[in-house]
């Protein structure tokens, strides 16, 4: 292997340098240093103690460095690469740290479908294993993607959101997440550079708790958050996870000289014609059932499913999940600005999804409204069907901006705005406008059936 | 079945629950924190949780111990161990059935259903040999989730899960952190809740009821000492130690 293969000077994917990185310290040892030094001198700590109590600083970086520190401090062991962005420049990194020593595998894969089954092969025989893709990568790796939940495969997947339908695109676009959420994954939806480095570290360790063992999503905005730099508090890198023990995991790991496993582990799935309908029932049960005992650990982590600001005695209340959080967090304070009682709830765990937290909190609501970048509003479907008939809110879905549109935060106030006062919207038809039932039409319609 | 208060309360109630009941996970029933155990989904100590099992077990008909890999092969010293303890358990329970879950492969063309347990279809052995009552003890928690919801689904059968980690809440009764030392009391409450019940062992300590092949096995007898069978263990004889697989991971209290 050839010497280090960064340049003295760090830099950025852009070429620029990073001034806040210390400058590696002069070899002394005759002009030859070990590629892999930093890397062997790591030290294995808790998670408590590298989510809590290590000491952090902080850098501006960009969030694809950010994914790139986090799996430097996570003991990685496995990587696979396939390109496509804004994911690229992720992986190239990963790479990086691969020459570095902090990661123990990496390669290229064909595509996505190859990455994702190798992800699940390493996830199997019991290392720890992480991968990124994005858009049409996300759809082409869709089918093992959503077995590793069933073969109960821990493992760290980031999803830097872009565009996937025709025309081809490559500008945010977080629709690739509706396909996701009924995966038996768990899902978190980073709003920032810093969500990210955080809810990677943090996915490593609750994915691979026994009563859990599911592979975990990091959902991102691709570009606001892959390709801009924010601040990321950071602990030392001298730093890193305890590896995986993959003999506490919920399934044997694939160990070809030991039973019971073997390499067709799950036989019954995939052989129909001698299984029982019943195992493929409680299967997808059990799947599930983990997704809902991964909620103590995202509490005990991530301090909860969701985040409240300013909820209590809100009358409007903002619900967003990713980038959308953020420009919804400057509505909430221009309308406080203009004496709007409003409150935003930012969701970070997809799945398991804060059905309760959000019952609580929307009680007194009179008004809620779901900015998100896409067409769909899938999170304005599941909040409603979380809220009903514990809320009596009018649910505004939008505004939504889609295809690489940027969201102006006067979209979100305007859209308070009419929902407050009965101004017809410009941006949200009444069709996704829900809770607002005309008792007249609703008397006629009655009288029809 | 004899309808009381606590049956009434029960979130996870014995079976059969019918055609596809819901999980417990998806009645609001998540595994217990330490030093609890769960009994029909509610959290109770770990100590209520052994004595439920304990009265379980010597009341129902057909009591069953179902070990599953992590007790039935040689992972490493410690696994070793633990199957002494879950043969001082059996030691326990006059007339107990020992059915074994030594791998999860459906058994292809087909399975003997009184002879081995299997978590593709654990009904079948639990019809098969009218298994009123069961500890699952060393079985990988995916596979003890699928089959706890499976019998509680079409079978009278009250299970028990003895849990090497978190526990289980589709079973009836769980406790979790089930390392030797943990095992080794849960046999001391069976053995005190068994004297308080005024239950005798047989006196030659064969207490542990042969199936039909067991017995073929073993010339033709109907019973044995389980304390009889002795483990002798070859640390070096390739176990899965060798490629990682410590003592130490599978100890929680000792």
């Amino acid at each position: 292997m050839s010497e280090g293969l960064e340049t003295e000077v760090k830099t950025n994917p852009q070429g620029d340098p990073i001034t806040s990185a210390p400058a590696p310290a002069p070899s002394t040892n005759g002009g030859r240093k070990d590629p892999h030094g930093a890397a062997k001198s790591q030290v294995e700590v808790s998670p408590e103690f590298m989510f809590n109590e290590a000491p952090r600083e902080r850098e501006f970086i960009t969030g694809s460095e950010c994914a790139k520190e986090a799996v430097r401090r996570s003991n990685v062991d496995m990587s696979v690469a396939y390109p496509i962005t804004p994911q690229s420049e992720t992986l190239q990194l990963i790479g990086v740290l691969y020459g570095e020593g902090y990661v123990k595998e990496f390669y290229r894969g064909e595509e996505e479908y190859g990455v994702m089954s190798a992800i699940a092969g390493a996830s199997r025989a019991g290392v720890r294993a992480f991968t990124a893709t994005a858009g049409p990568g996300t759809l082409r790796g869709l089918e093992p993607i959503v077995s590793w939940a069933g073969h109960r495969l821990p493992a760290v997947c980031m999803f830097t959101c872009r565009v996937v339908n025709a025309p081809l695109a490559i500008q945010p676009d977080n629709i690739e997440i509706a396909y996701l959420l009924n995966s038996g994954m768990l899902v978190f939806h980073a709003e920032n550079q810093q969500d990210l480095f955080d809810f990677i570290m943090k996915g490593f360790i609750i994915s691979e708790k026994n009563d859990v063992t599911l592979p975990v999503g990091v959902c991102c905005d691709g570009f606001f958050v892959t390709h801009a730099r924010g601040y990321c508090a950071m602990p030392d890198k001298k730093y890193k996870l305890a590896g995986r023990d993959p003999y506490r995991g919920s399934v044997p790991v694939l160990d070809a000289e030991n039973p019971p496993a073997r390499l067709s582990r799950d036989a019954p799935v995939q052989k129909s014609n001698f299984m029982a309908y019943n195992i493929h029932a409680v299967w997808q049960q059990e799947v599930w059932a983990g997704v809902e005992r991964s909620r103590k650990y995202i509490e005990q982590y991530m301090d909860g499913l969701l985040e409240a600001q300013d909820v209590d005695g809100a009358d409007v209340l903002l619900i967003a999940s990713g980038s959308a959080a953020a420009q919804s967090r400057e509505a909430v304070r221009q309308c406080q600005e203009r004496g709007i009682k409003a409150g935003l709830i930012k969701i970070r765990s997809l799945r398991p999804f804060p059905t309760n937290e959000l019952r609580k909190l929307c009680t007194k609501a009179k008004l809620i409204v779901i900015p998100e970048f896409n067409y769909i509003g899938w999170l304005a479907k599941d909040v409603a069907t979380a809220i009903y008939g514990f809320s009596k809110a009018k649910i505004v879905a939008g505004p939504h901006v889609y295809g690489g549109m940027s969201m102006p935060v006067e979209m979100i106030t305007d859209e308070i705005e009419c929902g407050l006062t009965g101004k017809k919207s410009n941006t949200v038809p009444p069709s996704a406008i829900m809770g607002v039932a005309d008792p007249a039409a609703v008397a006629e319609f009655m009288k029809s059936i | 079945m004899e309808l009381t208060k606590e049956l009434e309360d029960a979130i996870v109630a014995p079976g059969p629950q019918g055609f596809h009941p819901p999980s417990a996970a998806e009645l609001g029933v998540l595994t217990p924190e330490k030093g609890h155990g769960l009994k029909f989904g509610h959290v109770v100590a770990e100590e209520q949780a052994m004595e439920a099992m304990a009265r379980t077990m010597l009341t129902r008909k057909n009591a069953t111990i179902f070990p599953g890999p992590l007790v039935l092969w040689n992972w490493n010293d410690h696994a070793a161990d633990k199957a002494k303890a879950v043969l001082e358990l059996a030691a326990q329970l006059p007339d107990v059935l020992v059915i074994p879950m030594p791998d999860y492969r459906p058994k292809y063309p087909k399975v003997e259903p009184e002879e081995v347990i299997n978590p593709n279809h654990p009904n079948l052995t639990i019809w098969g040999n009218k298994i009123e009552a069961c500890i699952f003890i060393g079985v990988h928690c995916h596979y003890a989730n699928l089959t706890l919801k499976m019998i509680r689904a079409g079978t009278n059968c009250w299970t028990s899960a003895i849990c090497a980690e978190q526990g289980h809440e589709d079973a009836m009764f769980t406790v979790r952190d089930s390392d030797a030392a943990k095992i080794r009391r849960v046999v001391a409450v069976f053995k005190r809740v068994r004297e308080e019940m005024g239950i005798k062992l047989p006196e030659n300590g064969e207490n542990v009821r042969f199936t039909g092949l067991q017995s073929r096995v073993h010339g033709g007898l109907t019973h044995t000492n389980p304390l009889d069978f002795g483990l002798s263990v070859d640390p070096a004889s390739g176990n899965a130690a060798a490629f990682g697989h410590k003592a130490e991971q599978m100890q929680s209290e000792a």
